[in-house]
């Protein structure tokens, strides 16, 4: 034995070491997305759609999948996100990336802010006040009609075009472009984050918090952190989707847009970084063929989906491929 | 007087009506081997609980090294070299071994708020907690999720993040509980070699392992310290065999 640990060291020590390096399968979504341009040019508003729902769900996999904090209430974060970049387009400052930028900054806030308060109760009772915070946001935008159009939702959003060059086509060119260069710029950072030691850590949370306070975490703090990024992801997410389409709706702050999030997660693989980029298109392409077979009763089909994946597969399409991989090496 | 690893003064905590800790007066010195023990229900968990700072005592006060830390929070406490280990084993459970111990590491050196260097480039890291595990024997298992290990090799990977904290006074809590005695030998081992200079608190139902490691013994009844002494002493004590011995036998 004594003999084989030099060599047995080195390999377990690198096999450890290397984890954050690129793999050649992370190209694929990039390289599905710029095939998407060229080859699906009548797709492509509905690509940047996707683009922007993939950052909305990576923003919910940060905080339930890596950090194991409960939440009903990201619709909060992207609706804050949405009616800022739309309120400022519609007020004379149609300038999509200061727009973005303000977007995330203003929901980082909400989040910062809500967090401050809610995340010092865990679980259910957790999971209720992130419900209530996204309701108390709805209500205060259905109020505020003069700014938000309340029930009518926001119009004469006036976004210019990107570096004042490339216009918002009717093509949707620029704003697949614009979707997918920010979900990139998004995915690079959370990236970032769940490989880094604080990343690292939000797993040890999610794990097992009473061990991350006995090995001296300060576990509150940590959770108050990933929750204020969480948000600010989800702020761009609402601003990209109100800049590309020119309007904000109150279901930008609905409980179902924080229900949808979660089962485009759950489906995909939480706390695997990727489970939104495979979620998100299936949920999507679910809900298209499912609504065109069954118009009425679509959504019992995407439940069944659900039930199925959570009986069958706990760990989304993800954690099948994972199954099967360790399957196939033996 | 010299100055305790770890102190108690008339360390209290009430649940209502229940007592668990009823003024207990207590000193670890450094470089201790102590033990705690107790019937079921005696207190000592609760004990463990209040000076680590998860329970907030009702009275009295807590000092480490000389340090009164009653009312720091639990990570200061770790960070001022207050360790423990939990009675059942508290590990992430899907994260591999090393990295259980890599969290503890990264936490002392306070890495762990990092955001931008990815966890894998800290190499001392990664190294310091490979040799820890391998002085432990885990090292064959070092990549292998903690919940695909039986239970007595997790009980090694509850001390070796505890060691991974660099203790000065560490509380080992049952270490050896739900171990099979044919495996509890191993880790009556890794207590034995424990550093010197670290102060160690071990609370433990097995009574060959305690006699056999501790220097003293403090006897905790209802919440109380009924006796402390050498082994020799508490073995011959009446009132321990009354109270403690005696209830086995009436089992």
């Amino acid at each position: 034995m004594a003999d084989a640990s030099p060599t047995a060291k080195a390999v377990v020590i690198n096999s450890f070491a290397t984890r954050h390096r690129f793999r050649l399968v992370e190209a694929l979504p990039w390289l599905v997305a710029l095939a998407g341009y060229f080859l699906l040019p009548g797709y492509l508003s509905l690509g940047s759609q996707i683009f922007a729902t993939i950052l909305f769900v990576l923003s919910a996999d940060l905080v339930l999948g890596y950090a194991g904090i409960v939440t009903l209430g990201q619709a909060a974060f992207f609706g804050t996100g949405a009616y800022t970049a739309g309120i400022l387009a519609a007020n004379g400052w149609g300038e999509p990336i200061s727009g973005l930028l303000a977007a995330s900054l203003m929901a980082a806030a909400v989040g910062f802010l809500s967090g401050l308060i809610i995340l010092r109760t865990t679980g259910l009772a957790l999971l209720i006040q992130t419900l209530v915070v996204a309701a108390m946001l709805y209500e205060a935008a259905n109020k505020a009609g003069r700014w938000t159009g309340g029930d009518d939702g926001l119009q004469g959003m006036d976004v210019w075009p990107i570096f004042g060059r490339y216009p918002f086509d009717m093509f949707g060119r620029a704003a697949y472009v614009y979707c997918l260069a920010v979900l990139f710029l998004g995915w690079l950072i959370a990236r970032c984050i769940v490989h880094s030691p604080f990343g690292r850590s939000l797993t040890g949370m999610r794990e097992n918090t009473a061990r991350m306070h006995a090995i001296g975490a300060p576990v509150g703090r940590r959770r108050l952190v990933i929750y204020t990024i969480s948000a600010a992801f989800a702020g761009a997410s609402g601003a990209l989707i109100a800049q590309t389409t020119s309007f904000v709706g109150l279901t930008s702050l609905s409980l179902e847009r924080s229900g949808n999030a979660l089962i485009m997660l759950i489906i995909g693989g939480l706390g695997r970084l990727y489970g939104a980029f495979i979620g998100v298109p299936l949920f999507m392409i679910a809900q298209d063929r499912f609504s065109a077979i069954d118009p009425v009763y679509w959504y019992f089909w995407i439940g069944l989906l659900m039930v199925l994946i959570v009986v069958f597969a706990c760990g989304g399409v993800l954690g099948l491929l994972e199954q099967a991989q360790k399957r196939f090496r033996r | 007087m010299s100055k305790a690893a770890l102190e108690t003064r008339g360390l209290s905590k009430s649940f209502g009506a229940l007592t668990v800790a009823n003024g207990i007066d207590f000193r670890l010195e450094s470089g201790a081997r102590h033990a705690l023990i107790g019937p079921n229900g005696a207190g000592k968990t609760s004990f463990v609980n209040l000076v680590t700072g998860a329970l907030t005592p009702s009275g009295g006060t807590i000092h480490l090294g000389g340090m009164n830390i009653t009312g720091l929070a639990q990570s200061a406490r770790v960070k001022h070299g207050l360790v423990r280990t939990f009675q059942i084993s508290a590990l992430f459970q899907r994260l591999c071994v090393l990295e259980n111990v890599a969290l503890a590491i990264a936490e002392r050196d306070g890495l762990a708020g990092g955001l931008l260097r990815p966890a894998g480039r800290h190499r001392r890291v990664i190294e310091e907690a490979y040799h820890l595990l391998d002085s432990l024997g885990l090292a064959d298992q070092a990549l292998a999720p903690v919940n695909s290990l039986a239970y007595g090799r997790q009980r090694l990977v509850e001390i070796a993040v505890a060691l991974g904290l660099g203790p000065k006074v560490l509380l080992l809590d049952e270490p050896a509980a739900g171990v099979p005695s044919s495996e509890s030998g191993v880790i009556v081992s890794v207590v034995e070699r424990l550093p010197a200079d670290v102060a160690v608190l071990i609370i433990e139902h097995d009574m060959g392992l305690v006699f056999r490691l501790a220097r003293t013994i403090t006897v905790l009844v209802q919440g109380s310290v009924l006796v402390e002494g050498p082994p020799a002493a508490i073995a011959a004590d009446q009132r321990v065999r009354d109270v403690y011995l005696g209830e086995r036998k009436h089992r």
